[in-house]
């Protein structure tokens, strides 16, 4: 079992969106959150320029069986990815294991992804 | 002991020349120019900061509550009573004459140009003031600063005398409260992180702009009493031309403002500014508000084009080069546009539209000399509070905002 964390562009969420429920992903995770990177947004209020170091993204989780590791990880670059600078990151780590609350039982069967 | 014959309105019986239209015309305009304070009120909360909303609201329910009662009580005669050529002593807790309106037609339309002029000193000094200082301050305003020069110009004083021409209150109201709104500033200083280490402006952006928009829209459509209701009669074909034609000038004003800001911000900075093409639209208001009557339709929109442009250069010039934080522009909008439209008045002013002759010398003398009185009885006014109680609230409470800790409710909960 594996965890795939995706920190994505706004814009893209609902392409993405289809793009998850297109494959073969049973659930996922998103929330907005704020970043702080090197790029920087020049803006001006009143006459007074500044620059906003705060960046909003969306992050979304899914954790998932091994062979849909890879499906899953290219349905999210396929639709994420703009070219410039900024289309996000995706992580890849362990997940040791899943209990369903409901029943009881454990292991990565309980992930009702599509087979 | 104060006896009901003193405080009960004493007011000459007249019905004769009373006349019910231009009553009716009167007391619409003085709902319109009320409907200017929650104008202002959206204005000045739209562009601070969330954690201050409902203190910069609460300032705005003051002035107008303070304003009533003591212009009731002192104001109106400081203004409108016989006196000398600087203020007036007579008729206190309001002692008025029927003319073409009753009396109290007059004294509430005078009530609610006496809030206007204390509302613009509350958004320059947002967001560090002490809440009971501003209320003190608020009092003051409206008990004397106001109805004093009031009188030079409305009441009979000096500056009447010499032909001073101000129809409408670009020096009266909004002059007066941009010099004072200025000696707040000063007094006050800059909020905490508005300027780096090294003295360079920093934004700190208005929480709201939907708001700030809102109370803009408010503002023109109160300006439709402050102006035209101001010719103070409606019947007859010469006031109905009069009217029409100040509806016309003050809504010229507005867009012609409105665009020259749109344009200046998009040549100088990059974008056009919605928070400053707001600015820009009230700066065309205040500016043709003194001429409003007696300009023609071109030289209007000339007025608010040419005082939109010049509140645009203020509002740069006052936070980056003179350093003093006003954050809503009060000081540009009104100090500024009120002192050029004044002046443009004497510039501008046909004779042939309303009889009315402004010499470009005595403007510049009115709207200089109210000027100098507002300021610098405000800078006396705020140094002795600075002083003596103090004027400005703890850093704590100004970093974490007024509302939980002068008034203990916020304007937004979860």
């Amino acid at each position: 079992m594996k965890k795939i964390e995706a920190i994505i562009r706004k814009t893209k969420f609902e392409e993405v969106k289809e793009a998850l429920l297109n494959s073969n992903i049973d659930w996922f995770e998103y929330y907005p959150v704020h970043g702080i990177g090197q790029s920087r947004q020049e803006r001006v209020y009143r006459g007074v320029q500044y620059s906003t170091d705060v960046i909003e993204r969306m992050k979304i989780a899914i954790v998932c069986r091994e062979m849909f590791v890879e499906s899953t990880i290219n349905a999210i670059m396929s639709v994420a990815r703009t070219g410039e600078v900024g289309d996000g990151r995706i992580f890849l780590s362990e997940v040791m294991d899943v209990w369903s609350i409901r029943t009881g039982e454990n292991g990565d069967t309980v992930l009702r992804d599509k087979k | 002991m104060m006896t009901l014959d003193v405080i009960a309105p004493v007011v000459e019986e007249s019905k004769d020349f009373v006349n019910g239209l231009d009553t009716l015309w009167v007391l619409l305009g003085a709902m319109l120019v009320f409907w200017m304070q929650p104008g202002f009120a959206l204005v000045e909360a739209g562009l601070t900061q969330k954690k201050n909303t409902a203190n910069i609201l609460m300032k705005n329910f003051v002035d107008f509550m303070c304003g009533t009662v003591l212009y009731w009580i002192l104001g109106f005669s400081i203004m409108y009573g016989a006196g000398n050529a600087f203020f007036g002593w007579e008729g206190f807790f309001f002692i008025g004459e029927d003319s073409n309106v009753p009396a109290e037609c007059t004294f509430i339309f005078q009530t609610v140009f006496c809030a206007t002029t204390a509302t613009i000193v509350s958004g320059a000094m947002a967001e560090r003031t002490k809440f009971s200082m501003y209320i003190v301050i608020s009092v003051i305003i409206s008990m004397f600063v106001y109805p004093f020069e009031g009188h030079w110009s409305w009441g009979g004083g000096w500056l009447s005398e010499l032909g001073f021409h101000d129809f409408a209150g670009s020096t009266v109201v909004h002059l007066c409260g941009g010099a004072l709104a200025l000696a707040g500033a000063i007094v006050l200083g800059p909020r905490i992180d508005k300027y780096d280490k090294n003295g360079k402006s920093r934004a700190i952006p208005g929480h709201n702009l939907a708001l700030c928009a809102l109370g803009v829209f408010c503002l023109w459509v109160g300006w439709f009493g402050f102006n035209p209701c101001s010719t103070v009669a409606a019947t007859g074909y010469d006031n109905a031309v009069s009217m029409s034609h100040v509806f016309v000038t003050t809504n010229m004003a507005a867009a012609t403002g409105g665009i020259a800001a749109l344009v200046y911000t998009w040549v100088v900075d990059g974008k056009p500014s919605l928070s400053m093409v707001c600015n820009g639209v009230l700066a065309g208001l205040v500016g043709i508000t003194a001429g409003c009557d007696c300009v023609g339709i071109g030289a209007s929109a000339i007025i608010g084009l040419v005082v939109s442009i010049v509140m645009c250069f203020s509002v740069s010039f006052i936070d980056k080069v003179l350093k003093i934080d006003d954050p809503v522009g009060a000081v540009s909008v009104h100090g500024v546009g009120g002192l050029l439209g004044t002046i443009l008045t004497g510039v501008f002013c046909d004779s042939s539209i309303d009889g009315v002759e402004a010499d470009l010398g005595v403007q510049a003398l009115g709207a200089v000399a109210v000027a100098g009185f507002a300021f610098v009885v405000g800078m006396i006014i705020f140094n002795i509070i600075k002083h003596t109680h103090g004027l400005r609230c703890d850093k704590r409470i100004e970093l974490e905002g007024l509302d939980i800790y002068e008034h203990g409710e916020a304007a937004y909960n979860e």
